[in-house]
């Protein structure tokens, strides 16, 4: 906690790389949510060889899907859904692109592999915090799937969005990590 | 017979969807303010500080504590005393969570199995109807989220496995599960009665009060056994690591047949939600 670091997709090779497990990280910047529903839909598209309506290339993907915005608020509560039921998408993604997913528990090996091979990188959010969350997503926006509700596809204005590495492109993985170091 | 309209339900039901969503409880506060206590890792400190935070907005702004607004699980015990006048209490129960998530701003979570296409209305809720003596109504509103009801399991062990296998899969269970339902959890755990029983005994085991003991001795020490065990396996809050995995097993148990040994862990995340109202 001691070293913040501080990100603005979209991401490069070279940023990514330096992000090790454990990194504390601020996210500010355009970031696009998506859960099961819109990657089944993405990965539709690629395999049908059509153009994806969210651009892929350095960008970061926020497993999320909020609750409706109360009036006046740019969103309503916002905090990251668990991870593994992407994971049958997540390495498509990152090979067209994608750079960063924000998500919450453990990945496959598959996506564990992809993030090597593809210089992506896995953030954990966290779970249940969804009313803290919100307050630092400034503006919300649907871009695609307004049909799947809470799980459409929205562009989403962050600051300071506090997220932690799980998986770099070194293979290391910090829920193996702390656990290990917890383990009595 | 006491006259209850649906109208009272409908109106009931509706405002503990948003009571429930929006408001820890005070035993969850106190559970909150215990792990940041006994917490040592960074990181767990820093995320039970910041599910304090998050509780403390939720309730301040009347925002739900969690996107996950969950499935409506709605308990009721009806005193056979009641009769339920101007329509269907079923109906009734439904119309309430049909208001309750739309004028909550909750997510409506409910979709069908195979197209995934949302009911947009977060209905059919989950019901369970107990009918007791007296002349009252009573209903609970457990909102429950999906990320920690889908690391949740029902097996049917051989009466040869005994205490030690049950412990032993509840163990596995939470080991694997590892940051997936949202930890710091409270694990349920249902024992005996048969295959459906045993997962509606850990669900109804999620309701008892944080911090409460077991009102039976033996499952008392069950629990500690269990507790001390879980958290033990150094998963920690959100699975990054740490002494609180789970701040309590809650077990109910009831007997069984002879030929089993039915077990059921029903996760709970952090987010332990659950608003009563009696009528």
């Amino acid at each position: 906690m001691d070293n913040i670091i501080r990100l603005t997709p979209p991401l490069s090779d070279e940023v990514v790389a330096s992000l090790k497990s454990g990194d504390r990280v601020l996210i500010t910047g355009t970031i696009y949510t998506g859960r099961d529903a819109a990657h089944k839909r993405l990965v539709d598209l690629l395999d049908q060889g059509e153009p994806l309506p969210i651009p892929l290339q350095g960008e970061i993907i926020y497993f999320v899907g909020p609750t409706p915005a109360k009036p006046g608020k740019a969103i309503g509560s916002a905090g990251p859904t668990t991870s593994y039921r992407m994971d049958s998408y997540s390495p498509r993604l990152l090979a067209e692109g994608l750079k960063g997913m924000i998500g919450k528990g453990g990945r496959s090996a598959a996506v564990r592999a992809a993030i090597t091979e593809y210089r992506g990188i896995y953030f954990a959010a966290t779970g249940g915090a969804g009313a803290l969350l919100a307050q630092r997503i400034k503006k919300a926006e649907v871009v695609a799937y307004a049909d799947l509700g809470p799980e459409a596809i929205r562009r989403i204005e962050v600051e300071d969005f506090p997220v932690v590495v799980i998986n770099d492109i070194y293979g290391n993985d910090l829920y193996e990590q702390g656990v290990l170091a917890y383990k009595r | 017979m006491r006259e209850i309209n649906v109208s009272e339900v409908v109106k009931t039901v509706s405002r503990l969807c948003s009571e429930a969503n929006y408001n820890l409880g005070a035993d969850m506060l106190a559970a909150l303010d215990r792990a940041l206590a006994t917490e040592e890792s960074a990181n767990g400190k820093d995320i039970i500080a910041q599910l304090k935070e998050n509780a403390a907005i939720a309730t301040r702004d009347q925002v739900p504590i969690c996107q996950d607004t969950g499935l409506a699980v709605i308990f009721v015990e009806l005193g056979q005393e009641v009769r339920i006048v101007g329509g269907s209490l079923d109906e009734a129960i439904n119309q309430g969570v049909r208001q309750g998530y739309q004028e909550g701003y909750l997510r409506k979570s409910a979709c069908h199995p195979f197209t995934r296409a949302n009911t947009g209305d977060n209905t059919p809720a989950i019901i369970h109807y107990r009918l007791v003596a007296g002349d009252n109504l009573k209903l609970i509103v457990a909102p429950k989220g999906g990320g920690s009801e889908n690391m949740s399991r029902v097996v049917m062990l051989k009466p040869a496995d005994g205490v030690a296998g049950i412990k032993a899969q509840v163990v596995e269970w939470v080991r694997q599960a590892g940051g997936n339902p949202c930890p710091p959890t409270i694990v349920g755990v249902g024992i005996g009665g048969n295959f459906e029983k045993s997962a509606l005994l850990a669900k109804e085991a999620l309701l008892r009060e944080v911090g409460s003991r077991n009102p039976d001795p033996e499952l008392q020490i069950l629990e500690d056994d269990l507790l001390t065990a879980v958290n033990n396996l150094g998963v920690g809050p959100q699975g990054l690591g740490g002494r609180v995995t789970s701040f309590a097993v809650h077990v109910k148990m009831q007997p069984c047949h002879i030929a089993s040994l039915p077990l059921a862990i029903n996760i709970q995340c952090h987010a332990a939600r659950h608003k009563e109202a009696v009528l």
